[in-house]
């Protein structure tokens, strides 16, 4: 694994905490019983993404973009098919291999259903010291203090530990969600739509706090929603995905400000405001392509109006070279500001 | 039979190649079943030629039979040849009957599939009403009776309830002949048949009849729930559409498989109705089978009722697609 | 927060401790609670037979045999050989008792752990199990036990083992499903990333979750299990003489049926009496454990909301005349157990023609319960509609016979539901669907129905309608469907439609395309629109007017304009403020700490006087009204926010 590390230039700088290398992640394709093979579909396909520590990256798409895999990825959950992740320089699927713990005591998750990531017959005292008995070497005395510190850090009573799951709120049961994933002391925390499952009001209460956690113990962020206006408020950086491939790249206030991939300005566009009454079209057109027969070419293209030829039979690849500056890229033949 | 809504003629070219497909499966499954069978013949301790000719049989036949059975030869050498003879028709010969095992099995099936499938006709009928008019009365005094008779039908012993009927309707009143399929004199025609095949028809049919009338009701309850009968209400369709075409045929979905395993426990149940009733068939045949230790016989048996539920379940799981557009 | 939070914990652990615990509701529930009893009786008499004063259940005295019951010293009588009936009985019950348990733990145990184990670990494992099982499971069940005994020879535990073994699938099965469904659940994942291993997910996650299924599965088999042996022994292949159990005292009886039939009788009623106590038992069981049974939700609602108004107070009157839905002092409510949830407690909404009407609020603010109340599409039990009126062009709603609701329905009042999935029958084609609606109110002949029906297709944009008609639901993407229902609901002549949420499960650029569809629709066809939803984006989009409810009533109505730029309570103002907006990224959000009252405990006066920021003594103490300055401009606050006040 070294080896491959040293021939190899890691993606992105020495700042980088988390390195996605032309990631890919292919579901079925089995052999079957009776020759050929499964249909396969490729939920996500050349994801290159790099995650600066102490940054916020946000990952915004709409379902069946690929978000949720590249999120269990990056936590061990699922292996990639092709590419690789680095946490940290290390070859995370290796890592995996090796000892789970050790990556879990620096990556952690935080789900999209509150509710369902607590077990319904488990209080959340033990819930809570499932991972310090299993990922750090604290006693018990030294347990409990860090169940109480850790209720503290995510405004709960300590009362709380003796409870049931089902007694509680979506709002407060995500709250100890962010506890449990805190417990160990992690560096990266990949937030797979914290706030979706939530009411409005609880919604805000949470993103407050995991801002408050970010600056308190200097975590690192992979928020993932299909939620623009939310990813935008909490991100640093902002990865547009669709149909399992980056289509736009950049820092957040450009991506939304000026986006290259006419995709994201669809987006933009439809995300509801308050106080805009424009509407986007109403034709039916928003199909996307089937995942088991992908199209050869732009998997937006059949939506888009700028399509030509080109895109309809050449894979458009990140470009860093059609932006403002560098940092912002994206994966399209007419980018908008130079059609625009 | 079945009302139109259930299907739906314009969609033969994918339905056709589902139960193509369906069909195939189940010959992995027919094939599992030949070794199933011939490993519980294999399995049997002591020397098979004594175990099938009994032990009274000269050393001369056991030597014979060892040679006729190819028993020199290896396990799975053994049964192939075995399955062999079986696509060739050839089970084997009973010793006790002195006749082909195939003759006498096909026989003896007739007769009970004519017990069972009255049966598990009566408990289809009867258990989807049931569980219909316990669902849609629910908490109603009809509901209240069903409920109670489903759990007397479910805890009472068939073979003890065939011995009541008995002692009832054929010695008591006198309506119903005790025993047999035909009468000795004068019988053999459909009436006769009928008269015969109503008490141990009704009585195998008790148990199934509960348990689908149980799982309907349940089945309807939990459809009536659903997000889609609200729509269906909300067109403004009158309560009856809603409950016996809309909610009936999502409760249908989860009934048919049941109704196939139920198949399995009417065939199983007949055993012991056939017992009681002295009712030529297969179950009774292969108690007498299995106490004279005729193994042929019984291998024979088990395995052409097995292979008769692998075919009925096949009809379920069509019939489930033919309803649920999803499975296809 | 804290206070609060607490506040909350408490009330719940009240209501938890004043819900009845497992076994007071299974010994509220008569017959589980007589089956424990007869059960209990059986089991006492079987395990005391040792110490019971019987005589020997195998000394034969053939001068005795076949004395009729109520004999001198022989309660039940004798049988054949002389042997007194009720001592053989009180052994019998022990010995199948005995083998139906301990097949019932043998199955319990194997099939439960080859289940368990294919859930989990699925793929590979798990098909390979399952085959096996299939395997099994293609021999009819008492077929297979037979064959056992065949091969192990008669004799009781060989029984057993038959018994258990054939049942083993049927565990593993229920067990698999179960595990399968809990394997992919995100607590496992998150116990994964808790540092614990396969095995102690499988037994410290998993299996505490298994266990009430199989408890249930091994309470609802065992009174088969017994049933079978009894049934093996029955034929002569289980116990054997002397040794009896209850299934071979009736084989032995039945030779003798004619001339003694006690024999027969009493063992079989034995065995009844056993199986039926058990499955009541196991059906109370089932029924405790079972948390939807718990809930009573499967009790089945009626088709109609029922309405129970006090026939002493008067019903309010319609407003003015250009109203065309009129929704006047609305209270609904769900009576679960023993507590009232005012999910709607006084509402009034009106509806002009071609108007949109937003109604907004989070979960729980009794908006969608608004909307199903005006049709009586609430379900009943637990739902009732207690007080004021909803009036449709003058005429009260709630005072309509059933087929004037079911004429209206789909035809003068249409529904568009949130999942546009779970909304249409998966079972039948979209056109037979939409065909059905038309036909529900215009009499045409199936073929003009049709043709109206690829009209409504093409009017909501779906490609292909012709083609379209034959496609199931489950065909389409979201936004199809939920095209679909649109067009369903304008199958006839629509004066409103009532949309409940229905884009929030679509992704937002096809949520986009539906609301311009709607806002077009109802442009030309000139139909009213009660629109419920929490996102104000989606409001401003499309509403005239909007509503905003909190703990089942209505605390701020006006125009879209007026509410959104200068929000008088101070719940709007802060239900605006805590929602990032696009392009605004920089804004602070300002939480609204705590969560709604719950509304089978609203407190007096304002209830959302403990959120508030400019709360008063004054808020807390009696009812306050929704006072309107304008006809369509109103505040339900003591103290509503100026314009340009910041809170």
């Amino acid at each position: 694994m070294s080896l491959v590390r040293s021939n190899e230039t890691p993606v992105g700088s020495a700042s980088s905490l988390l390195a996605m290398k032309q990631v890919e992640r292919h579901f079925g394709g089995e052999p079957r019983l009776f020759g050929g093979r499964a249909p396969t579909v490729h939920a996500v396909q050349g994801v290159t993404l790099d995650v600066k520590r102490g940054e916020t990256l946000g990952i915004v798409g709409e379902s069946g973009c690929g978000k949720s895999t590249l999120a269990r990825m990056i936590v061990g959950l699922d292996q990639p098919t092709d590419g690789a992740i680095y946490f940290d320089g290390q070859d995370l699927s290796a890592l995996v291999r090796q000892d789970r713990r050790a990556l879990a005591r620096k990556v952690q998750y935080i789900f999209q259903d509150p509710v369902s990531s607590l077990n319904p017959r488990k209080t959340i005292g033990r819930i809570l010291e499932s991972p310090l008995k299993h990922l750090t070497d604290l006693d018990a005395s030294g347990r409990q203090a860090r169940l109480r510190e850790l209720l503290e850090a995510v405004n709960l009573a300590p009362e709380f530990l003796e409870r049931y799951p089902h007694e509680f709120s979506g709002g407060q049961a995500q709250r100890i969600g962010i506890a449990r994933a805190l417990a160990a002391g992690p560096e990266l925390l990949v937030l797979d739509e914290p706030v979706s499952a939530l009411d409005v009001s609880v919604q805000a209460q949470v993103l407050n706090l995991l801002d408050d956690l970010k600056q308190r113990y200097g975590l690192t962020y992979v928020f993932i929603s299909h939620d623009l206006s939310v990813v935008e408020a909490v991100s640093d950086r902002i990865a547009v995905m669709y149909f399992g491939r980056t289509a736009e790249l950049g820092p957040a206030e450009g991506v939304f400000s000026a986006p290259l991939h006419p995709y994201t300005a669809l987006l933009m566009k439809s995300v509801p405001v308050p106080g805009r009454r424009d509407l986007t079209s109403e034709d039916a057109y928003a199909e996307l392509p089937d995942p088991l027969n992908p199209p050869p070419g732009c998997a937006f293209a059949a939506r888009c109006t700028y399509a030509t030829a080109q895109c309809t039979s050449v894979k458009p690849e990140l470009s860093q070279d059609i932006g403002v500056d560098r940092d912002h890229s994206a994966a399209c033949f007419h980018p908008l500001s130079r059609t625009i | 039979m079945l009302p139109e809504f259930v299907f739906d003629a314009s969609e033969g070219a994918a339905l056709s190649a589902y139960i193509l497909k369906r069909l195939l499966t189940a010959i992995p499954v027919l094939f599992g079943l030949t070794i199933i069978v011939f490993l519980i013949m294999a399995m049997i301790p002591g020397d098979p030629a004594t175990a099938i000719l009994g032990s009274y049989a000269t050393p001369e036949n056991v030597a014979k039979l060892n040679q006729d059975l190819g028993l020199d030869k290896t396990l799975v050498e053994q049964y192939f040849i075995w399955v062999g003879n079986l696509l060739q028709g050839d089970l084997g010969r009973s010793y006790t009957l002195n006749r082909p095992v195939l003759d006498e099995v096909l026989e003896r099936f007739s007769a009970t599939l004519i017990l069972a499938g009255t049966a598990l006709l009566l408990c289809s009928v009867l258990g989807l009403i049931a569980g219909i008019i316990s669902a849609v009365r629910q908490y109603g005094w009809a509901d209240k009776m069903i409920t109670l008779l489903v759990l007397v039908g479910i805890s009472t012993p068939s073979f003890w309830l065939g011995l009541l009927m008995i002692l009832f309707f054929a010695v008591k009143v006198r309506l119903f002949p005790a025993s047999g399929m035909y009468a000795i004199y004068g019988g053999g025609d459909l009436p006769d048949l009928l008269h015969h095949l109503a008490m141990p028809a009704f009585t195998l049919s008790v148990v199934a009849t509960g348990v689908i009338a149980r799982l309907t009701r349940t089945a309807m309850l939990e459809v009536l729930r659903q997000d889609y009968i609200r729509t269906a209400r909300a067109k403004g369709l009158s309560e009856r559409k809603v409950i016996y075409k809309h909610a009936f045929k999502a409760a249908l979905v989860s009934v048919v498989p049941v109704i196939g395993i139920q198949a399995g426990f009417v065939i199983g149940g007949a055993v012991y109705i056939e017992t009681v009733f002295q009712w030529p068939g297969i179950g009774s045949m292969l108690v007498t089978a299995i106490s004279t230790r005729d193994l042929l016989l019984v291998q024979g048996g088990v395995l052409i009722v097995a292979a008769s539920y692998v075919l009925f379940n096949l009809m379920a799981d069509v019939v489930q697609s033919l309803l649920d557009p999803r499975l296809r | 927060m804290t206070a609060v939070a607490d506040s909350t914990v408490k009330t719940k652990s009240r209501s938890k401790s004043s819900r009845p615990g497992t076994i007071a509701l299974l010994l509220n529930n008569t017959l589980a609670a007589t089956g424990l009893a007869l059960l209990v009786l059986v089991c006492l008499i079987a395990l005391a037979a040792p110490i019971l004063p019987l005589p020997d259940p195998d000394v034969t005295a053939p001068a005795q045999r076949l004395l009729p019951p109520l004999s001198p010293d022989h309660l039940l009588g004798t049988d054949h050989l002389g042997r007194d009936l009720l001592s053989r009985l009180v052994w019998g019950t022990r010995v199948s008792l005995a083998v139906g348990l301990s097949a019932t733990f043998i199955a319990a145990f194997f099939g439960s752990l080859i289940g368990l184990v294919a859930g989990y670990a699925g793929g590979r494992v798990d098909n390979v199990l399952m085959r096996g099982i299939d395997m099994v499971m293609a021999f009819p069940y008492i077929l297979l036990a037979l064959a056992i005994v065949a091969v192990l020879g008669p004799g009781l535990l060989n029984a057993l083992y038959a018994i258990a073994l054939v049942n083993i699938p049927f565990f593993a099965r229920n067990i698999r499903g179960v595990a399968l469904g809990l394997a992919r659940r995100e607590f496992v994942d998150a116990a994964r990333l808790s540092g614990k291993t396969p095995i102690q997910i499988l037994f410290t996650e998993i299996l505490p979750n298994v266990m009430p299924v199989i408890v249930v599965t091994m309470s609802t088999t065992v009174g088969w299990m017994i049933l079978e042996t009894a049934g093996l022994s029955f034929l002569g292949l289980g116990a054997q003489p002397p040794q009896a159990d209850l299934g071979s005292m009736l084989g032995e009886g039945r030779k003798i049926l004619f001339t003694a039939p006690h024999v027969s009788i009493v063992p079989g009623l034995m065995i009844f009496v056993l199986v039926m106590s058990i499955n009541l038992f196991g059906d109370g069981i089932r029924d405790v454990l079972d948390p939807r049974l718990r809930a009573g939700s499967l009790t089945r609602p009626v088709a109609r909301t029922a309405v129970t108004r006090d026939p002493g107070k008067p019903v309010p009157a319609p407003g003015a005349e250009d109203r065309l839905l009129d929704i006047r002092g609305m209270k609904t409510e769900f009576q679960i157990g023993s507590s009232i949830y005012k999910a709607v407690g006084g509402v009034d909404l009106h509806l002009k023609e071609g108007e949109c009407l937003g109604v907004v609020g989070e979960s729980g603010s009794g908006k969608s319960v608004t909307a199903m109340s005006v049709m009586g599409m609430v379900p009943t039990p637990p739902g009732r509609i207690v007080e004021g009126a909803a009036y449709l062009d003058g005429e009260d709603l709630f005072a309509a016979s059933d087929q004037r609701i079911r004429d209206l329905r789909g035809g003068s009042v249409a529904y568009v539901f949130q999942d546009p999935l779970s909304t249409l029958h998966p079972l039948f084609s979209i056109g037979h669907q939409l065909v059905e609606a038309i036909q529900a109110h215009q009499s045409l002949t199936k073929s003009q129905a049709q043709e109206r029906a690829v009209e409504l297709l093409s009017l909501v944009r779906i490609p292909n309608p012709k083609d379209r008609l034959s496609a199931y639901p489950h065909e389409l993407s979201g936004g199809m469907r939920q095209r679909v229902c649109i067009a369903m609901a304008l199958a006839n002549q629509t004066k409103v439609i009532i949309a409940d949420e229905p884009t929030t499960a679509l992704d937002v650029t096809v949520q986009s395309q539906i609301l311009s569809l709607l806002n077009r629709l109802r442009r030309e066809r000139n139909a009213a629109i009660l629109f419920i939803t929490h996102d104000f984006g989606v409001v401003s989009a499309l509403c005239d007017r909007v509503a905003v409810m909190y703990a089942g009533r209505i605390v701020e109505t006006g125009t879209t304009e007026e509410v959104l730029n200068s929000p008088q309570h101070p719940y709007t103002a802060k239900l605006i403020e805590c929602v990032p907006v696009l392009g605004e990224p920089d804004r602070r959000l300002d939480a609204i700490e705590g969560r709604p009252p719950l509304v089978n405990n609203l407190p007096d006066g304002c209830a959302f006087a403990d959120r508030c920021p400019r709360v008063q003594a004054a808020c807390r103490t009696a009812d306050i009204d929704l006072v309107m300055s304008t006809p369509e401009r109103g505040v339900r606050c003591l103290f509503p926010l100026k314009e340009d006040t910041k809170i």
